[in-house]
């Protein structure tokens, strides 16, 4: 097992608040590793870190090998790291189609004069672009049946998995997911997670999750790592999680009690 | 009525013009063009030219602003640019047809440079840089006399194709036309690729376009100098239309025009573009005549009628915004709706 991924001694604050603090985990090629951690732990700033999006204040993330805290975003983006948002962050005004195809930007490479005059290679490579879309991620997720709605009327869940899809087409080595299933009912939930299952099978992409739905983390992750206050408090099988004292107190005493019930319940078991 | 309207292939589904229906509307609307300057007395033909022109300058504006989100307040001074490169190189012999995309070039690679900032401005702040490059520009044209000719003028000399001399509105009718179905058929076909997505994904949230892998800087780049180009191309023709032009043509109020035209028609649409600049060129033309109508009854009226254009004019563009905030184009949606389901449902 290769590490994809490896985020070394990553700190972050804003002024006084230490978001994030001496992080470090690793990431292994084609697994699922889920972040947890009670609210306001870091875990965002942690995807926001590796994503580009914030700069650390001192820290590494290393992906394949090689040290890419300097790179712009839209490079890592470009190198195979894509992203969902906490927010559902969509272009409103455009369709699903439309949507999902932004993330196929970085694959193309038109340039204005081929565009202008939807000439050859333009529209090549558009036409290549939507079969592979409807093939790949449309198809897939099963959401033939809004390609052509405009975001603003969709459905929360469906909003989620158009976000979802937008990443996809991105053909990603890294898939990070900020709470994927957060506001969705039990069903919408166990196909989201039907879903991150044969992104990773499937397709050999490695998943890195953030979720509170304790029951999806233990059920479809192969490691957990534990965020309490910008600190790594623990980490592993989800296993050996659920046993960690540490964590336990970190959500006990941080009277989370949609998480701790699962949390101990599962640890009982 | 809209029918046969299902899709076959993806190639299909991508096409602009979708039903035999729609493309039918395209050919006539393509020899209503080509036959309009026939029909029509000089002064209506001289009108059309100067609204084709401002259609390819309000199409520039609207692909920066209304498509990117980055707001302009220098669009005026990106035409006399255009204008004036035209007008030097036509004088030193090279024909309309290289100095006019040349002028567009010449004001896009300055686009670029006023483009510099984008990254770090946006929003007021980006049209307060805008500005300040409108009254430069503006400077410039005045002063540097040997190109320019400063504030008495320069001529631009006649357009010439094959031995004819393009020195009437109607024969310019065409070269306007030209230029302007090639640039509007270019900037829609620009947003069914991934530059135009690119574009708008930086006007709806620019943070996460970048996730994406959008390069910000390039695609605002990119974003003002394409809309730059067509400034370039419209004061080019404008030059070529008028065969002489001096600095107080390209002043602020040029700039607002073209910035009331796609707020008024529709931000980031091209059909609404295409609306706003007939709305911005005609209206007043038609308070015109209707006041000269009435002086012909009662003369005396004129002295309070014509300074009441102004105000009209102006209250409409507020009615318009009031009770259409999503532009003209809006309207045109909602009848275009009630004919597609008529007479099923009305
Ligand atoms: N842009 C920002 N400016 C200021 N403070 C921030 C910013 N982003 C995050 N923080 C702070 O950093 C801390 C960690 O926030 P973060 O969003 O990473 O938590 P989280 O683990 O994702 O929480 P949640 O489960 O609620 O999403 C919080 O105290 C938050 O207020
Ligand atoms: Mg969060």
């Amino acid at each position: 097992m290769t590490d994809i991924l490896q985020v070394d001694n990553l700190s972050l604050s804003f002024g006084g608040i230490r978001a994030l603090n001496d992080v470090s985990f690793t990431a292994s090629k084609g697994e699922i590793t889920a972040i947890i951690g009670p609210n306001g732990a870091g875990k965002t700033s942690l995807f926001n870190s590796i994503s580009g999006f914030y700069k650390p204040d001192s820290g590494r993330v290393v992906f394949e090998g090689a040290d890419i805290s300097r790179v712009a975003a839209h490079r890592r983006a470009e190198i195979g790291l894509a992203r969902t948002f906490q927010n559902v962050a969509l272009f409103r005004g455009m369709t699903v189609l439309d949507n999902i195809k932004l993330g196929g930007h970085g694959r193309l490479k038109s340039n204005a004069l081929s565009a202008m005059w939807y000439l050859g290679s333009a529209r090549r490579e558009e036409m290549q672009l939507r079969s592979e879309i409807e093939r790949d991620v449309i198809d897939f997720l099963e959401i033939d049946h809004i390609r052509n709605q405009p975001i603003s009327g969709l459905a929360y869940g469906l909003q989620k998995r158009v976000e979802l899809a937008r990443a996809l087409a991105m053909q990603p080595k890294i898939l990070m997911l900020d709470e994927p299933v957060a506001g969705m009912n039990r069903e919408e939930t166990e196909d989201m997670a039907r879903f991150i299952l044969d992104i990773q099978e499937e397709r050999g992409i490695t998943v890195l999750l953030i979720e509170h739905d304790m029951g999806m983390v233990m059920d479809i992750s192969s490691k957990v790592v534990v965020l309490n206050f910008g600190e790594v408090i623990g980490s592993g099988t989800p296993h050996d999680v659920r046993a960690n004292p540490e964590v336990i107190r970190a959500y006990l005493g941080g009277g989370h009690d949609k998480v701790v019930p699962t949390l101990t319940e599962e640890a009982a078991t | 009525m809209r029918i046969r309207d299902f899709h076959q292939s993806y190639a299909h589904d991508e096409a602009i013009w979708q039903t035999p229906t729609s493309r039918l509307w395209l050919a006539a609307l393509f020899i209503a063009l080509l036959l309009f300057p026939f029909t029509a007395n000089g002064y209506i033909v001289g009108l059309a030219c100067v609204l084709g022109i401002h259609v390819i300058g309000a199409a520039g504006l609207n692909i920066m602003t209304g498509y990117t989100g980055l707001i302009s307040l220098g669009h005026a001074a990106f035409m006399g640019v255009g204008c004036y490169t035209a007008a030097w190189l036509g004088q030193r012999g090279l024909p309309f047809y290289l100095t006019i995309p040349l002028g567009g070039l010449v004001a896009a690679l300055l686009g670029l440079v006023v483009g510099i900032p984008s990254l770090r401005i946006k929003g007021l702040y980006l049209a307060v840089a805008t500005l300040a490059m409108q009254f430069i520009l503006v400077f410039v044209f005045r002063e540097w006399e040997s190109v320019t000719g400063g504030v008495r003028g320069v001529n631009v000399p006649n357009a010439e194709l094959f031995g004819i001399e393009l020195n009437n509105d109607f024969r310019m009718y065409y070269v306007i036309a030209f230029f302007a179905v090639l640039l509007l058929v270019g900037a829609r076909n620009l947003f069914r690729t991934r530059i135009g997505r690119a574009f708008i994904a930086i006007r709806d949230k620019d943070i996460s376009a970048e996730v994406l892998g959008i390069n910000l800087f390039r695609y605002k780049l990119l974003a003002f100098a394409i809309g730059s180009f067509y400034a370039g191309v419209a004061g080019a023709l404008l030059g070529y239309f008028y065969r002489a032009m001096t600095p107080e043509y390209f002043t602020l109020t040029l700039s607002i025009f073209y910035l009331a035209a796609v707020i008024v028609g529709g931000l980031g649409t091209m059909l609404g573009t295409i609306l706003g600049a007939v709305f911005m060129t005609l209206v007043p033309e038609l308070l015109r005549a209707v006041v000269s109508f009435i002086a012909q009854w009662a003369p005396r009226a004129v002295e309070v009628l014509s300074p009441m254009q102004e105000i009209v004019f102006g209250l409409l563009i507020v009615g318009f915004l009031v009770f259409e905030p999503h532009g003209l184009v809006e309207i045109w949606r909602r009848v275009r709706r009630f004919f597609h389901l008529w007479p099923f449902r009305a």
